[in-house]
């Protein structure tokens, strides 16, 4: 315990040497400093103008509520601004102080990582953060003098926290951009992945705001320090005196990029036979974790569906069984079922629906990629719930309609999905002593191996008996 | 001697270019080691890997005792490492850089005041110290550096590049400082294209080519093996007039001249005494015996030359 609090008094006093020189620094810089000032108290002032004049204004007509919607969505405007600021600082605090050569000599000192990077976090956050808070206290004083205005304290608590969440966010994001890159230039145009992002949590929350449920806005807190913690993670393993000095990577090297791919895919192997047995001696034992979570997932997807079942539900008459042995057979033949052309599309619709989870995977470190996953599961879910509610024995309908093409199928989602999750761990949290490109080449690789070695012909085993086996085993049990 | 950094087949690749290939290397207290090579040689990537910024892929370095992988941090407080570019903080000042890089060496601050005051006077920039350091020449910056480098009075100094982009006057102030800064306690290394320089203050070389230690050793011996034995020239009184005359059988005669002879000899020491008296008992009066200049570059040049036919060849 005592080594820990030594540690953290350690790091955090390295830390703040760091960020007081830095600080210092923007305090010299007009740059930096102007456009502080100007939006810390030239802003809120006009946005207390807009403020009364909208407020009268939607008055006149007797919207008031607009008005009212309004003015909270402004106090958050007004913090926002300010904070913009810190993304450009940490981009000039990473990116910049690289591409002047002045981090060098501060590398070489006894100073470790996580005392830089957490200095230079510290410095990115400290002004912006003030002159936003800075600015909050101006608008609100405007505000109460002009129209005695004084906002709910949940609401102000939440609009100081989404204001420091989305700074840190900032922040964070800029680090990891900056690390891809070595010059500001460079920084500046990868930016747009942590500007876009923020611009479309900015129109959400301002959705929220006009909405009406602010309760809304403490699950966006969360969701909020959730990416900070998971881009913090992985800032700080990217900011590391051998990523940042030793290599030179502004150049898209795809031969190289393609030969180590290639090389991480062969795995050593000469044979396909030695390399499948790789990939259930390696690849596969490495997916148990992931694998154990998208199982948990799907149950939980499933359970979400059946419960969805009770709230919106299927009227019992909509479940007509009692002719279903003298339309199933055609109902089969008119989608296509038990031909070529039926089981190709039922391939291609999952390998389409496993690339496009894989990309929203790679976007979103595995989560939206494994909820893409979960969808199909929670409709199963829904519809067994639905029957259940109408009388029907829902194992029995389940048995006859999915399980037969399910016993490959599902196998095949659950470890795909547990690829793509550890696809976007990989890339949150890159294997040390790699950069990022390689870890993401390395991950690239083997959800490769794993999709083209064991999902891709599960689910052409899968599409197969739900073309031509499903059908038939449904009509023999539900044509009675 | 104690040994203050010590390397074994220290190896450092960036994907397929092995930038540095099994480097072994020691440097003693009170040793200046010249680290001389090509650029892309691998001169940078050897300093940083010694000063636990680059991480060996292969091989173990020790600084100080401190293992460069192991204890970092431990490493990093004990050397000075100055940078090929100067890196200062521009919107600073002279001394407020120093005493920044003082507190984070974690030195007092009144130790680190004294210390820069007398860095300060021995650079020959008191009267800059309160100047902002983007108002500094090229060689003004480079002085400031290396004051940054001594400051905490390191066991081990890394100096890459020391007087480049440096006016004559100023590139010599540095060059004093480096001498003056050799101690018992003390190992340097310098990386460096000014041969001139390393002959100056380097008492090992070693030259680095395509990641290898090509060559290593005393400048003398350097010369000895890459160029031979020691050259030497006797001016004699008179005109030689043809005559050859007779020399121990451990010279070997290269060259007459109208009143000299230039000869090599692989124990100067030894044999030169015996040279002046064989002459004069030869009725020829030695007016001066002098040693023929061979520079390090030529033994750079030589060695360079060589390893790359060797490369191309093999």
């Amino acid at each position: 315990m005592g080594s820990i609090t030594l540690h953290l008094t350690d790091t955090i006093s390295g830390a703040k040497l760091v960020a007081v020189r830095e600080i210092r620094d923007q305090l010299r810089d007009w740059r930096i400093l102007s456009p502080i000032l100007i939006m810390t108290l030239f802003f809120p002032i006009l946005m207390n103008f807009t403020a009364e004049q909208a407020v009268e204004f939607v008055g006149r007509y007797g919207a008031s509520i607009i008005g009212d919607r309004l003015v909270p969505f402004l106090l958050m405007v007004v913090g926002f601004f300010p904070i913009s600021v810190s993304l450009v600082i940490a981009l000039e605090s990473f990116a910049g102080e690289r591409e002047r050569l002045s981090l060098e000599p501060l590398l070489a000192t006894p100073l470790t990582d996580g005392q830089l990077y957490l200095g230079k976090m510290l410095a990115s956050l400290l002004l912006p953060l003030m002159a936003a808070y800075l600015g909050i206290f101006v608008y609100l004083v405007g505000l109460y003098l002009r129209i005695a205005w004084v906002p709910p304290i949940q609401l102000l608590l939440q609009v100081l926290l989404l204001t420091f969440a989305q700074a840190v966010v900032m922040v964070n994001g800029a680090v990891v951009i900056s690390s891809q890159a070595t010059s500001v230039r460079a920084a500046n145009l990868l930016a747009s992945f942590v500007i876009l992002p923020v611009s479309q949590l900015i129109i959400a929350e301002s959705l929220i705001m006009f909405w009406g449920r602010y309760h809304v806005l403490w699950m966006v807190l969360t969701g909020l320090l959730l990416i900070s913690i998971v881009l913090g993670r992985m800032g700080l393993h990217v900011f590391n005196r051998e990523t940042l000095l030793g290599r030179e990577i502004d150049v898209l090297n795809l031969r190289w990029a393609s030969k180590y791919f290639k090389k991480e895919f062969i795995h050593g192997s000469t044979t396909i036979i030695q390399w499948y047995k790789d990939l259930f001696r390696y690849s596969l034992p490495r997916l148990k974790i992931p694998i154990i979570i998208t199982i948990v997932v799907f149950l939980a997807a499933y359970f979400v569906g059946d419960i969805t079942a009770n709230r919106f539900r299927i009227p019992a008459e909509a479940f007509q069984f009692d002719r279903l042995n003298e339309t199933l057979g055609s109902e089969f033949a008119q989608v296509g079922l038990m031909s070529l052309r039926g089981w190709s599309w039922i391939l291609l619709t999952n390998i389409r629906a496993l690339g496009l989870a894989t990309l929203f995977g790679i976007f979103s470190f595995g989560i939206l990629g494994e909820l893409l996953l979960m969808l199909p599961i929670a409709i199963i879910g829904y519809f067994a719930g639905n029957l259940g509610l109408a009388g029907h024995d829902a194992a029995f309908y389940l048995s006859a309609l999915v399980l037969p093409h399910a016993v490959m199928e599902f196998p095949a989602a659950i470890i795909i999905g547990a690829a793509i999750l550890q696809l976007g761990m990989t890339i949150m949290s890159p294997t040390k002593g790699s950069t990022l490109g390689e870890s993401f080449l390395k991950a690239m690789a083997e959800w490769a191996r794993i999709s083209i070695g064991l999902v891709i012909p599960l689910l052409i085993g899968a599409a197969i008996i739900e073309s031509f086996i499903t059908p038939r085993i449904a009509i023999m049990m539900l044509s009675g | 001697m104690t040994v203050l950094i010590e390397t074994f087949d220290l190896s450092k690749s960036f994907g397929d270019f092995h930038a540095v290939e099994g480097v072994t290397l020691q440097v003693e207290a009170g040793e200046v080691l010249a680290l001389l090579g090509p650029n892309g040689a691998g001169k940078t990537t050897t300093i940083r890997m010694l000063a636990s910024i680059l991480v060996p892929t292969r091989g173990w370095a020790k600084i100080a005792g401190f293992d460069v992988v192991q204890d970092p941090v431990g490493v990093r407080s004990c050397i000075g490492l100055l940078t090929e570019h100067h890196g200062l903080y521009t919107r600073m000042r002279a001394h407020e850089y120093l005493e920044f890089f003082g507190q984070v060496y974690g030195m007092p601050l009144a130790e680190t005041n004294k210390r820069i005051d007398e860095i300060l006077t021995q650079l020959e920039m008191v009267e800059e110290s309160s100047r902002r350091l983007g108002e500094f020449s090229k060689g003004m910056r480079q002085k400031l550096a290396l004051a940054r480098t001594m400051l905490h009075d390191p066991a081990i100094l890394l100096l890459d590049e020391p007087t480049s982009a440096m006016d004559p006057s100023s590139a010599k102030i540095v060059r004093e400082n480096i001498f003056s800064l050799r101690s018992s306690k003390r190992a340097i290394v310098i990386c460096t294209h000014n041969l001139a320089e390393a002959e100056i203050l380097a008492d090992r070389i070693a030259i680095i080519q395509n990641g290898k230690i090509v060559a290593q050793g005393k400048p003398d011996e350097l010369k000895r093996a890459i160029l031979g034995n020691p050259i030497m020239q006797v001016e004699l009184a008179e005109p030689l007039n043809g005559i050859k005359p007779k020399f121990p059988p451990q010279v070997k005669i290269l060259e007459y001249g109208i009143n000299w002879i230039r000869y090599e000899v692989a124990n100067p020491n030894e044999m030169n005494p015996k040279v002046i008296d064989m002459l004069s008992a030869s009725g020829f009066f030695v007016v001066t015996l002098t040693r023929v200049g061979r520079s390090l570059e030529e033994v750079y040049l030589r060695v360079v030359r060589n390893n790359s036919d060797r490369t191309e060849f093999s």
